[in-house]
């Protein structure tokens, strides 16, 4: 679709938008619908849209292989770091009213906040490593 | 009204995914029946589920099917259920899903009614979550504080699950450049 020039005008449009409806879905997930997982889906969906427009290797080259394969670990590290440093503060694994953040209120939902967002990084790189592998060679 | 509209989409969307032969077709009709299934979770209030549905099912599975196809072929081929199978394994067939459907129809009989406040999904856990979520977990949303704070655990199992599927595909589908 490389030579499509409406469908790479409207992408290139859309895509900022779309990541920062997903930041948005992130950050807001202890108000409203939504949360780290379908946060990092949209982002995961975004690169994907951009891969298909502009072809795998222009996609590589915005989002590396290393990086990603790095960003693929790194979520579950934030996610299960935060449980580490619950014990640390005193609590039980993932008690994060111990966290040393303020009152056990603030630190309870900073501590939500850290594991969404430890959900959201793993969620996206997943999602675009599984479509990077699967896509064939000599896709459309 | 809107509900047997949506069920009778549902069911539209279904028999045209099973008959037809088009793979690419069959997997933008199943993206469809996953934005109309996010309708009725959002019918039944279930937001949260509703947006799920919406992204991973609508967006994400369709992209990733897509992924797949570029790796086969586009029409589907006469399979093991094509003209060739009997008529005694037809009727075989047609009996045991008549009989499945039936077993599932008698299984709603002993559900509690819809929005009934006594059913035990309302009378076990949900008072607590629904009064006390805010002071415990510290978010105003008791979908996120269930998910994030009082099933912590299986959160991050999920989480696990699903860096785990990244590592095999990885494993499995990567080609080493030598």
């Amino acid at each position: 679709m490389k030579d499509q020039i409406i469908i790479r005008t409207v992408s290139r449009i859309l895509i900022p938008f779309i990541q920062l409806f997903a930041l948005y879905v992130i950050a807001h997930g202890d108000l409203s619908p939504g949360g780290g997982f379908q946060g990092g889906v949209i982002i995961g969906s975004s690169i994907i849209l951009y891969v298909i427009v502009f072809g795998i290797e222009e996609g590589r080259r915005r989002m590396p292989e290393k990086i990603n394969d790095v960003l693929n670990s790194t979520g579950v590290l934030i996610y299960a770091g935060v449980g580490v440093l619950c014990l640390v503060s005193g609590g039980a694994y993932l008690q994060y009213s111990k966290l040393p953040l303020g009152s056990e209120h603030t630190a309870s939902h900073l501590g939500i906040y850290g594991i969404e967002i430890g959900v959201a990084i793993t969620v996206s790189a997943v999602m675009m490593t599984i479509f990077f592998e699967t896509a064939g060679k000599n896709d459309d | 009204m809107l509900d047997l509209l949506l069920l009778l989409f549902l069911v539209v969307c279904a028999i045209a995914a099973v008959s037809l032969k088009d793979l690419l077709s069959v997997t933008i009709i199943l993206g469809a029946y996953s934005l109309i299934m996010a309708l009725v979770w959002t019918r039944l209030n279930a937001v949260d589920v509703a947006f799920t549905e919406a992204s991973v099912g609508a967006g994400m599975t369709t992209l990733l099917a897509i992924a797949a196809l570029t790796r086969t072929k586009r029409m589907e081929e006469g399979g093991t259920m094509g003209k060739k199978a009997s008529a005694a394994r037809r009727a075989f067939i047609f009996a045991a899903v008549i009989l499945t459907a039936v077993m599932l129809i008698y299984g709603t009989m002993d559900m509690p009614d819809f929005e009934d406040p006594l059913a035990p999904m309302q009378t076990h856990v949900a008072p607590r979550y629904t009064a006390k979520s805010y002071e415990e977990a510290g978010v105003p949303n008791f979908v996120t504080a269930v998910l994030a704070n009082y099933r912590g655990y299986d959160t991050l199992g999920e989480t696990t699950v699903i860096f785990t599927s990244g590592i095999s595909v990885i494993l499995l589908l990567r080609r080493r450049k030598k």
